[in-house]
Formats: structure tokens, sequence, C-alpha cells
């Protein structure tokens, strides 16, 4: 088996793979933290360096790891880095961590960094899945800016809680959509982008499981 | 117990875990094609969340709290930042010792649940349950009944999803939409009926 380059190990999960759109990984913290775009920045790059990181030092001791024990191994290496993640934020920007409240600690459950760390790191040199973490680090920052932007910019008609759109209640012309700020939202959002695409790469398009017969007489419609 | 009792409510219908906070989604959508395996997770959710739940808080207000070793003589002793770990290391090992009681001395039951307890203890929703009890700052017995309550809420709400995906799959549904797509939207819609609940005043 050939080793994947550099370049594909960054970039592919942006767009071709996305860990988000396509292996359904790591959804819970993508909807929660998305209704404005400051937690949503703050998280990403939480998590990107929790990936990241997490590949390098897994991938560091691979060998080492006797593999009946090996979960317990991936385990602690990443809650001992969200435990870093966690004081830090703590310590500088305590408001946001207020508001993240205990999704930055559901980093440790993200499927994104466990599927990492066990189907890439185990197997891959350091440098390498350092890289991948980055990369599916990315791919999820990517999809989380996108919800954070469409939510708080049509939901509040601010970016970073700096007015862009002037609302009617002071005197501006549009009239925020309050269901963007809400949970189904990003449900909603979520399986437009997907749906997007699918439209777009259509070999990622699910197979039916059941197929509509063909309509055969004209009575049919009646 | 009329508060534990609108604990409870509220953990299932108001603040439900899987659609208005978002948690436990990948097994969210991955187990619920069919309704007897979504059921059958739900169950194996419930039964881990009422025990890991009170067994952190335990964990949480003898050991870990600022001050809770006082009772070995360390009152100035803090050690809250190890919290994450212990929570996972708890969970993980009640979760494999679940595993081999029910293998030993349950086998149909352990045959049925047997193949969801390891994805469990990776599942956010038995480590939010335990982190949002420990921000919330619940007691022993709250933490009983919150666990209980949170797992029954995720397990309703898969065994719903379930339900509705079984009829999903005989629908005409657009090229890029089929499958991951309807589901989120699907799911938008159920937690919109849900969020009917906050109106109720308890």
């Amino acid at each position: 088996m050939s080793h994947p380059t550099m370049k594909e190990v960054l970039f592919n999960p942006v767009f071709a793979n996305n860990p988000i759109a396509l292996q359904i990984l790591g959804i819970c913290s993508a909807l929660a933290v998305t209704s404005s775009l400051n937690t949503a920045l703050v998280m990403s790059i939480a998590l990107t360096l929790v990936t990241a990181f997490a590949n390098l030092f897994i991938s560091l001791i691979r060998v080492q790891i006797p593999s009946s024990i090996r979960m317990i191994v991936q385990m602690v290496i990443i809650a001992s880095l969200v435990i870093l993640v966690d004081q830090v934020l703590r310590a500088y920007a305590f408001n946001i961590a207020k508001q993240l409240s205990v999704f930055v600690g559901l980093i440790i459950t993200n499927c994104i960094v466990m599927g990492r760390a066990e189907g890439f790191a185990m197997q891959n040199p350091p440098l390498l899945s350092f890289l991948d973490g980055v990369g599916n680090g990315l791919g999820y920052s990517a999809m989380l800016l996108l919800l954070g932007f469409v939510r708080e910019l049509f939901g509040a008609g601010k970016l970073f809680g700096i007015d862009i759109i002037p609302l009617t209640k002071d005197g501006g012309w549009y009239e925020p959509n309050g269901l963007l700020l809400l949970p189904p939202s990003a449900f909603f959002l979520i399986g437009m982008i997907i749906w997007v695409l699918r439209q777009w790469k259509k070999n990622q398009v699910e197979p039916l499981v059941f197929a509509m017969a063909p309509q055969v007489s004209d009575k049919e419609g009646i | 117990m009329e508060h534990l009792i609108s604990l409870f409510v509220r953990a299932v219908f108001i603040e439900n875990m899987a659609l208005s906070f978002f948690l436990g989604m990948c097994s969210f959508i991955a187990i619920s094609k069919k309704v007897e395996t979504a059921i059958s997770l739900g169950i194996a959710v419930v039964v881990v969340q009422t025990i890991t739940v009170p067994a952190n808080n335990l964990m949480y207000t003898y050991l870990l709290r600022d001050g809770a070793l006082a009772w070995a003589g360390l009152p100035d002793v803090d050690l809250s930042y190890l919290g994450l770990l212990s929570y996972i290391g708890l969970i993980a090992s009640i979760v494999q010792i679940l595993e081999m009681l029910l293998d030993k001395y349950l086998p149909s039951l352990y045959h049925a649940l047997g193949i969801f307890l390891p994805l469990i203890t990776v599942n956010c929703v038995i480590l939010g349950g335990s982190l949002f009890m420990v921000e919330r700052d619940y007691n022993f017995s709250e933490s009983v009944v919150y666990g209980f309550g949170s797992g029954t809420g995720f397990a309703l709400a898969i065994s719903l999803l379930a339900a509705i995906r079984e009829k999903l799959k005989y629908s005409d549904i657009p090229e890029g939409l089929r499958g991951l797509g309807i589901t989120f939207i699907t799911i938008g819609l159920m937690s919109l009926g849900f969020m009917s609940f906050s109106g109720v005043q308890l």
C-alpha cells in the first residue's frame, strides 16, 4: 500500500471526504455551538489542535501500544489534551468557556478524534498523522464556520457580535429569523448542505432501498 | 418528591439529550435504521446512564470537588481539573464490567445489547450526562433521576426516529437528499416538535 501524499492528507477531508457531511462523525458539537460565530471559531480551533496532537502522540507510540488496551491508551491521551485545552480556555477566555459549557469536555467523545486516532494514526508515521489530524480538523472547522456564519448572520444580523445587517428594531430593514438561533435550524441547514454537496459530487449519493415501480398504465394516475 | 418528578419530566422532554442538546448524534443517526436495534440501543443507554451518572456524582463529591478530600485530611486539595479524565475512565470501566457481568449471568440479554455496549463508552450522551450533572451541581438523588430521565429521553427519541426512517425507505426522495440528508431534515422537524414542550411550566 502506497502512503498517501501530504497534500491529499491535508485537503481531502475538507471537501472530498468531509468528516461531518459524509462520514457523519462529530456532529454533536457541530450543531450545538454554531449559533454564534465566536463559539464556532473557538470550538474549531480547539478540535483541530486536539485531533492533530492526539494523532501525533498516538502515532509516535503506535508500535509500543499493546493492541488489547489501545482504546484506553488513546482515550487517556485525548482526555489529557482536552483537559489542557479546557484549562487554557478557562484561564484566557472565560466567557467563551462558559458559553461552550460541556461541549469542550465532549471533544473527548467526538468521533472524529477517536476515529482518526484509531483509523489513521495507528498505521502511519507521525508527521503524516499530524497533517491528517490538521486536515480533518479543517474539514470540521469549514463546516462549523459555514453553519455559524449562516446562523449568526441571518438569525441575529451580526458576525462575531458586530452588526452587519441593520435590524428593524434598530430602525434598519432586516427582520431577523429567530428560528435560525434555535436547535432545529442546525439540522435543516446540515441537511441542505449535504444536499448541495451531493448534487455536486454525484458519487456520494446513496442507493435506493426500494425503487418506485415505473408507471405502466394511464389509469394509475387517476 | 415533586421536585424530582419535574426534574425527570424536564430531562425526558424539555431538555431532550438528542433533540435539544444534539448529544449522541453519531449513534443516533447510525443505529436508527431499524426499530428493534434502535430500541435495544435505547435500553442500553438508559441502563448505562442510570449507573454512570450517580457513580460519577459520588466520585465528584467525595474525591474531586474543591475540599472533597477533607475526609482524608486534605481539605485544601482541589482535583476538579482531573474531572474529564476521571469521568471517562469510570464510564469505560463500568461499561466493561457491565459487559462481563451480562456475558456471565444474562447471556440472552448480552446477545441483544452486547454489540452496543462498547459503542456506548464513546457516546456523547453518557459523558454529557455526567458533565451536565457536575455543571448543575446535582446531589445524589437528583443525579439518579437525571441519569434515568436523560437516558429515557434519548431512547424515546431514537425509537421515534427509527420508526419514521423505516417508513421513509419507501418514499421517493430527491437524489441528493436520499439517506443522510432527509434524515437530518426529519430530525429537525422532530426537534421542532419537541420544542413545544418548552412551554410547559414546571
